[in-house]
């Protein structure tokens, strides 16, 4: 079973955080990472960029309103998540809007990603594809 | 890191908004910050037991009010004792204080703390003290460093400049839209002299080097609160951008390293890629601005990946856009330099020759002028130019830039003369 491990911190608290503090929270990561890569078990990964960086496109009206800032509400739940290569925000909004058409109802918040790594999930199942062929 | 490092990181964030409540409870800024200390104190011997609360700030709050209220029923108690007509009473006085609380419009209560360092009667360096102060939290010790004066000299600037606010009316009625768009251009205003308080200061030891950080957290603070706000994504834009260079723009003796001459590898692209989606964010609102024109400045040298890359036309455009916005002579100056880039030395300084009665003691105008008559091979102008500007110089570090400048001449003139 995969499992997909959403994180939540006070981002005002991790962002006064010095330059040493951050590297070494993500050092010890790191350490907690690296047998699962090893192993082949660990997916792609994003640290995300302040949420002060997202925009969101309500898709509970039509057309979809898009508004600043992070999606705030608490009525929906988080059920998904996307992670798609766009040349700028506006692409990232064409991308959303047509998901929206697909799927109206409740709202995507686009937050740009500060750092990704593919992890190694994405290879282990390009080879069992390989060899199933 | 230890538990206390994780709480002081806590109660840093979570000191503007309340302290800005506390402050409209108490409608006393010194009551306010002795209440937030004594919140503080309180975390500290709890917290590292039971963890931080859910929302360290309401928490704060809630502790540091009643830390308050307590303490003045006591001292009321040392005179008196009330009797019991007189507690209920005071219940009811709560009743209403307490609603005022509740309905919190957390967001006008930072923007009111911010606010009330802004007073137009007192100058720049006042209103950065005091916001260091008052919403950052740093001490009177740290202040004092970051400006390189002495801690008394420091405590009587803050003791004075609070004076000052206590008698100006503060406004604790929620203001009104335009009232409220205003407050934000002063505070945006403010923060920008934070940052450019630490962002001139040199190297990046120096104490003043943490203001530029203290600055972005304000302006991420307030977009968080404002989210909708073009020239605010503009501000911290603009900031994340220039600092993004921080650990380029000094060599190991502390020496200014020119924009062309530095490592592009030690630039922070995490802080390049915010500034950019930030701008990218702001551009769709189509309400253009003086920040949001200064960090499309900022990302077109940060998006280039050298210095031959750097789009100078669109930079030239960008400038005249500000000229119209906010005409300036230092704007003026700084696309003569876009302008040199684009059509050659000459034009840049037919540009400077008007700015000369206007920027005639800026330390940069004589720095460009120099730089332009030492392109087009007019040493000794230059040299004079170069020399005006290090008696202009405000830090060691520029008046050694451009005694590289001087140098280079005087080896060019030893060449020519060997050369005879």
């Amino acid at each position: 079973m995969l499992y997909a491990f959403l994180c939540y911190n006070d981002e005002d608290a991790v962002s006064s955080w010095t330059k040493e503090q951050d590297d070494a929270v993500m050092a010890r990561l790191g350490a907690v990472h690296a047998p699962l890569q090893k192993a082949g078990r660990f997916g792609p990964t994003a640290r995300l960029m302040p949420t002060t960086a997202a925009t969101t496109l309500r898709k509970n009206t039509d057309p979809p309103l898009v508004l600043d800032g992070p999606y705030a509400e608490t009525k929906e739940q988080l059920l998904g998540f996307y992670v798609i290569d766009c040349e700028n925000l506006e692409a990232a909004l064409n991308v959303a809007r047509d998901l929206a058409k697909a799927n109206p109802g409740g709202a995507y918040e686009i937050r740009p990603v500060r750092s990704f790594f593919p992890g190694a999930l994405a290879q282990a199942a390009t080879v069992e594809a390989a060899a199933a062929e | 890191m230890t538990d206390l490092a994780w709480i002081d990181a806590a109660l840093t964030a979570a000191r503007p908004q309340a302290v800005g409540a506390l402050l409209r409870y108490f409608r006393d800024l010194d009551l306010a910050e002795e209440a937030f200390q004594d919140a503080c104190l309180r975390a500290l011997r709890t917290w590292p037991e039971k963890g931080p609360p859910r929302d360290p700030a309401a928490w704060l709050i809630m502790v540091g009010r009643n830390a308050a209220i307590d303490q003045a029923r006591r001292r009321s108690r040392h005179t008196e004792l009330p009797d019991e007509d007189q507690l209920s009473d005071l219940d009811d006085v709560e009743t209403p204080m307490a609603e005022r609380l509740d309905n919190a419009n957390y967001r006008d209560d930072v923007l009111r703390l911010l606010f009330i360092c802004c007073h137009p009667d007192l100058p720049a360096t006042q209103q950065i003290a005091l916001a260091l102060r008052i919403v950052s939290g740093l001490s009177v010790p740290q202040i004092a460093r970051a400006f390189l004066v002495g801690e008394s000299a420091m405590e009587q600037r803050i003791t004075r400049a609070k004076g000052r606010i206590a008698k100006a009316d503060t406004p604790f009625e929620a203001p009104g839209p335009i009232e409220r768009s205003e407050r934000l251009a002063a505070v945006a205003a403010m923060i920008y002299l934070v940052f450019n308080e630490g962002y001139s200061a040199g190297a990046v030891d120096d104490e003043r080097a943490s203001l530029p950080i203290e600055a972005i957290r304000l302006a991420r603070l307030l977009l968080r609160l404002f989210p909708g706000e073009p020239e605010i994504m503009g501000l911290l834009a603009l900031m994340l951008l220039h600092h993004s260079r921080a650990e380029a723009r000094f060599d190991a003796e502390g020496e200014i390293i020119l924009l062309d001459d530095q490592n592009r590898g030690l630039w922070n692209r995490n802080m390049i890629g915010e500034g950019l989606a930030l701008i990218d964010k702001a551009i769709r609102h189509r309400r253009r601005g003086p920040y949001q024109v200064k960090a499309a400045i900022a990302a077109l040298h940060a998006q280039a990946a050298a210095p031959d890359d750097v789009d100078w036309a669109q930079i030239d455009a960008l400038y005249q856009a500000l000229e119209v916005m906010e005409p300036s002579p230092i704007v003026t100056l700084n696309r003569a330099v876009a302008v040199s880039k684009t059509r050659g030395p000459e034009a840049a300084l037919a540009m400077l020759a008007p700015l000369e009665a206007p920027l005639g003691g800026y330390f940069n105008y004589f720095g460009a002028k120099g730089a332009l008559l030492k392109q087009l091979g007019r040493a000794a102008e230059a040299r004079q130019a170069f020399n005006q500007a290090i008696a202009l110089a405000g830090t060691p570090a520029q008046a050694a830039h451009i005694r590289k400048h001087l140098d280079q001449l005087g080896r060019d003139a030893d060449l020519q003369a060997a050369r005879r």
